[in-house]
């Protein structure tokens, strides 16, 4: 059994294939092709959720996406918990477990509901005005219970097991909304053999199809048409059909964000099946056909469950074959909510009476409801549902006033009109008009190759639709470079047609109540809610919608958007176009995070970049940093050393004998050409054009305000070649920055720029035992002290293979760089590793390089500097060739800030207390003895322990720092102030002669 | 995502493989060291922010590498055109309009 509320006979789902599910730990059964919704009704269950503020108990009030109630949690396994998933979306599978959300201790009875009681307090804007006193109260108290309590379902806390997947589509016709409209506009820029994509968010194509009885389309039910057009769009090879796919956000030249469940549905989704798979489509023509969305009424308690669009429950009843109650009560504003009392009684369900706020409708649906004996009443209204956790009656009165009678009721089916689904079109960015004779806005002025056809256009009647979009299907492929083909246009032999309907509150909901009709049932507005916001000074319907939620989230204002606004349009005295519609924001139902990130996440996150040597590195047990995208190795450590140990073993060693180190990562750039000095000497502060070939010299790169970009040692290799190495960070926007000019204010010069930075692997041999270490393998150059003094470079051979060999350092030791072909990287390093042994050399890591340096006062360009920094506050004037007429920063390092006293100035800082490290970022200020706020003179920026030096080390940039050498300064830190003298940044080998050591 | 025309490429290609690089026909002058405080505070500092026509450049950085200047709308996100970077700035722009109208 299926479900006690299961009609024999009606709908279309196969009666054989059940399926088990469980809501809430109790066991019930459906059928293969229900909805969550569906089968939940056809068990008669109607109580699914409760209401985000108030906490009211809540139905299922739509058959769709537009649903605002029935929220859920599906939950496959611990990790696998989906809250928020829409009742009326979710399709069922055998095993299927839902739990209600918002709710304690149990869905029936929720302690939450005293928030329904105490409502008054929970009005319009009360998260403004309530919680404003005391001011210490907010962020202890008051902040902490509106998180907890607020929100609905629960977020998952185990990272995402399921993996999703990315596509990119590209199509001549993209039809969004495979009902009538959008069928029919596929099929006909399909037959021209344009290419097409058809998307609908639902798993079978039809749209209002599926509950249209009164539709025939080429001699067949419109349904049945619909499925034989599919069919026909899925056997063309030009036709790409996607349902389950939800066009979610259009973007800028038509582009169009789809995302597709792909295994949400099945019991158990195969482990190669991705849970989502979003699509990027690009498309030349867009035709819209995403129909329209049924209004509810008004009315006082309008939310209770059992309570519904008559359309939803029209579907129901001829989709999934299941009545929504045993004695319905209708209440409508125009004709669509007859059929669906017709329907139901035909089905043999009670329909106690139909409510019709109108005086004097007249047509075919009104004539046939009587003809079947249903009460019809006419300028009447529901004053007021009765009931909690079910409608159990409904109270009419005379519009205008009079005696009330009470009728039971179990559902209550409602319609005020259907509004046009304009989303899609706003999210293009195309403006809405207001029609004033259907009280409709409809697609107005369009701003991108876009089309709407069928219900979202505003258009009525089936055969209307079928023509608009057919011609419009034609029109789109035509556009695109498509021949005329013969028509083969739909006939439509009969069709439904529904007049317009109402906006805004109901009788007996109106500004002289304090009823809670519902607006928007997802946020928990109601009528007084809006109009309250325009007594308390709202006049924008933006700032309406902001003071009372109304339309926000993920409901996107699908049912209660135009309610609203008709109500904040009565207030304000204004007409409804005046006051205007909000923004339809993307996505148009909620995305996963997990589509979105589709496989970009964990290792393949970001690429990760490592060098020929990282291999060897790992097998010695180096411990690896993240530098930007690469991992560099941080230090070596031998059995039982922690960092300290090893980093201060390291240092010690590369100054005893010798160090081995990976500078591979280092930017590499090739300037080569005719005018390849006359770029350096524009892009660099340093002179180039009397570097002779085969000397280096370190260079200081500006940007045109003057302060310090980038730095890096340059080896001239030829009159018109350069070896360019820029910080391992840098190296990208070093590129950047010289193409840039290059192309732009230097096109005269004849130059090319190549990045070379992983064509070589880079081997830094530092130390005093460095050549003694690298001679033996070295052909073709000669390395005497003579023949290659510090700061050169030559080209010959190593282990057999080409090198540029730079003599330069970074230790202040004797060094050399041994660039050689990546390929041959790790193979020359092993070759120098074992020549090193014989000296006891050590490999040592980032940390070591960094000590090293800072011993020496080498800075490092983004941890020295920050961009404020120009060369003289760095200590590096030298390095400005004074004679030039030109280079880029030139100008800025003139400006009057930048040369006045006082500025920050790079210099070294040792604590008084030499075991003392300080810490890297900290403030530093003159008199540790005044008043906080105290004034803070600079900050620290490197600071190490020296265990060559036996003491700590550190630099800072202080305010007018060379005029205060041997000065005493403070760093105020929690635990106590240090004191701290200021010193040159050379706190190793003040003359330099172990660089020839 | 934007399609972007690459004038050297000839060719429209997704945003993806662009960057912006602000405002064009900004020239950098011939006698640097010799501008005054103004003039180097306009070149440097102040740019037009429009709403509406703005000349930008961008590169096409995982195309052809070439920097390029382009003219486009900031209200609509629309190119009204591209062209190469050493070409006049166009004075005669051709109409584009921001809206079609209602179909």
């Amino acid at each position: 059994m299926s479900g006690a509320f299961r009609i024999p006979g009606a709908g279309r789902l196969k009666q054989a294939k059940t399926a088990r599910f469980n809501f809430d730990g109790q066991a019930y059964t459906g059928i293969e092709g229900d909805t969550l919704a569906s089968a939940l009704l056809a068990n008669g269950v109607h109580l699914v959720g409760r209401s985000f503020k108030y906490h009211r108990p809540r139905g299922i009030l739509s058959a769709g996406a537009e649903e605002p109630n029935a929220l859920v949690e599906i939950k496959r396994d611990a990790a696998r918990k989906t809250p928020n998933v829409r009742a009326t979306v979710q399709e069922l599978y055998d095993g299927l477990e839902a739990q209600s959300q918002n709710r304690w201790p149990s869905l029936s009875f929720d302690v939450g509901a005293v928030n329904d009681i105490a409502s008054p307090l929970f009005s319009a804007g009360f998260y403004y005005k309530t919680f404003m006193w005391p001011k210490a109260a907010w962020k202890s108290l008051y902040e902490p219970k509106i998180r907890a309590a607020a929100g609905l379902g629960v977020s998952p806390d185990q990272p995402d097991p399921d993996h999703y997947s990315s596509r990119y589509g590209h199509c001549d016709v993209l039809v969004l909304g495979g009902g009538a409209a959008g069928i029919a506009a596929a099929l006909a820029a399909a037959e021209t053999g344009v290419r097409v994509i058809l998307a609908d968010e639902q798993a079978e194509f039809g749209g209002s199809l599926r509950f249209e009885t009164g539709a025939g389309i080429d001699g067949q039910d419109g349904f049945a048409w619909a499925q034989a057009a599919i069919a026909e769009l899925q056997g063309m090879d030009n036709v790409r059909v996607l349902s389950r796919t939800t066009a979610f956000g259009y973007y800028a030249q038509n582009f169009v964000g789809l995302v597709e469940r792909v295994s949400d549905h099945l019991s158990t989704p195969g482990h190669d099946l991705p849970r989502e798979r979003l699509w990027q489509v690009r498309a030349k023509r867009v035709v819209l056909a995403s129909g329209a969305i049924e209004r509810h009424m008004v009315f006082a308690d309008n939310d209770r469950p059992g309570i519904m669009l008559a359309g939803a429950a029209r579907t129901y009843l001829n989709h999934y074959g299941v009545a929504v109650g045993r004695q319905v009560g209708v209440y409508t504003a125009n004709d669509s909510a007859y059929a669906a009392a017709i329907d139901l009684k035909k089905a043999g369900v009670q329909v106690a009476a139909i409510v019709d706020l109108r005086d004097h409708p007249t047509g075919p649906v009104i004539d046939e409801a009587r003809a079947l004996g249903i009460e019809v009443n006419f300028g009447r209204a529901v004053i007021r549902a009765g009931g909690k956790l079910r409608v159990s009656s409904m109270t009419v009165q005379p519009k205008n006033g009079g005696g009330e009678r009470t009728i039971p009721v179990d559902a209550i089916l409602m319609s005020a009109g259907w509004t046009p689904s304009v989303h899609l079109f706003s999210q293009s960015r195309g403006k809405v008009a207001f029609n004033d004779e259907t009280k409709r806005f409809v697609p107005g002025t369009y701003a991108q190759d876009c089309v709407s056809v069928g219900a979202c256009n505003g258009t009525d009647g089936l055969s209307a639709t079928i023509d608009e979009a057919y011609a419009a299907g034609e029109k789109a492929a035509k556009d695109t470079g498509a021949k005329t083909v013969k028509s083969n246009r739909p006939k439509v032999d009969a069709s439904e047609s529904w007049s317009r309907g109402m906006l805004g509150a109901a009788p007996g909901a109106g500004p002289d109540t304090t009823v809670k009709a519902f607006v928007d049932f997802q946020n928990d507005v109601t009528a007084k809610d809006i109009r309250q916001a325009v007594h308390e000074g709202m006049r924008s319907i933006e700032h309406v919608k902001r003071f009372t939620t109304n339309g926000m989230a993920t409901d996107q204002g699908k049912t209660s958007n135009m309610h609203g606004l008709a109500i904040a349009a009565e207030e304000l005295g204004k007409p409804i176009p005046e006051v205007g519609l909000t923004t339809f924001r993307a996505p148009y139902t909620p995305v996963t995070f997990g589509a979105i990130v589709s496989h970009a996440r964990g290792p393949l996150f970001d690429p990760t970049r490592k060098t020929a040597i990282h291999p060897w590195a790992e097998a010695q047990g180096a411990v690896f940093e993240d530098v930007g995208q690469w991992k560099r190795a941080w230090y070596f450590p031998k059995a039982g050393e922690d960092m300290h140990a090893a980093v201060d073993r390291e240092c010690v060693a590369v100054r005893k004998t010798a160090g081995l180190f990976d500078a591979s990562t280092l930017g590499k750039i090739e300037v080569v050409g005719p005018d390849a000095a006359k770029f350096m000497e524009l892009l660099y502060t340093n002179p180039w054009e009397k570097l002779e070939p085969g000397r280096c010299r370190y260079g200081i790169m500006l940007r045109e305000d003057g302060f310090i970009y980038d730095d890096g040692v340059v080896g001239r290799l030829a009159p018109d070649r350069f070896h360019v190495t820029t910080t391992t960070g840098g190296a990208p926007r070093v590129m950047n920055h010289m193409e840039d000019y290059l192309q732009t204010e230097f096109p005269h010069l004849n130059v090319w720029l190549t990045s070379i930075t992983e064509q070589w692997a880079v081997i830094a041999v530092q130390g005093p035992k460095s050549r003694d270490i690298i001679a033996p393998l070295v052909e073709g150059i000669d390395m005497s002290d003579e023949a290659l003094p510090h700061m050169s470079v030559r080209e010959g051979k190593i282990c057999g293979v080409p090198t540029r060999l730079f003599r330069m350092s970074f230790t202040g030791e004797r060094g050399f760089e041994v660039n050689v072909p990546a390929d041959y990287g790790q193979a020359v390093w092993e070759a120098l590793w074992a020549e090193g042994q014989k000296h006891d050399a050590a490999a040592y890591g980032t940390e070591a390089m960094h000590v090293l340096r800072a011993e020496k006062g080498y800075i490092i360009v983004g941890q020295d500097t920050d961009g404020t920094v120009t060369p003289n506050d760095a200590g590096l004037d030298w390095a400005v060739g004074k004679k030039k007429a030109d280079f880029v920063g030139i100008r800025g390092m003139a400006r009057p800030d930048l040369v006045a006293k006082g500025r920050k100035q790079l210099v070294g800082l040792k604590t008084k207390d030499p075991k003392v490290v300080l810490e890297e970022g900290a403030q530093i200020v003159e008199d540790p003895k005044q008043a906080i706020p105290m004034k803070m003179i600079g900050h620290v920026t490197s600071s190490y322990w020296s265990e060559n030096c036996g003491r700590s080390i550190a630099l800072a940039l202080v305010a007018g720092g060379r005029d205060r050498m041997g000065d005493t300064l403070y760093v105020p830190m929690p635990n106590g102030v240090i004191e701290v003298e200021v010193s040159s940044m050379v706190f190793f080998d003040e003359t330099g002669g172990r660089l020839n050591g | 995502m934007l399609l972007i025309r690459c004038p050297y490429c000839e060719e429209e290609r997704p945003e993806l493989e662009f960057r912006n690089a602000g405002e064009a026909h900004i020239a950098r002058s011939a006698n640097m060291a010799g501008e005054s405080d103004d003039d180097f505070e306009k070149f440097f500092f102040i740019r037009s922010n429009p709403k509406g026509i703005i000349y930008e450049r961008w590169r096409h950085m995982h195309g052809c590498a070439r920097f390029f200047n382009a003219v486009r709308d900031t209200v609509t996100d629309k190119f009204i055109m591209t062209y190469k970077a050493g070409e006049p700035k166009p004075s005669n722009l051709p109409k584009i309009s921001n809206e079609v109208v209602a179909k």
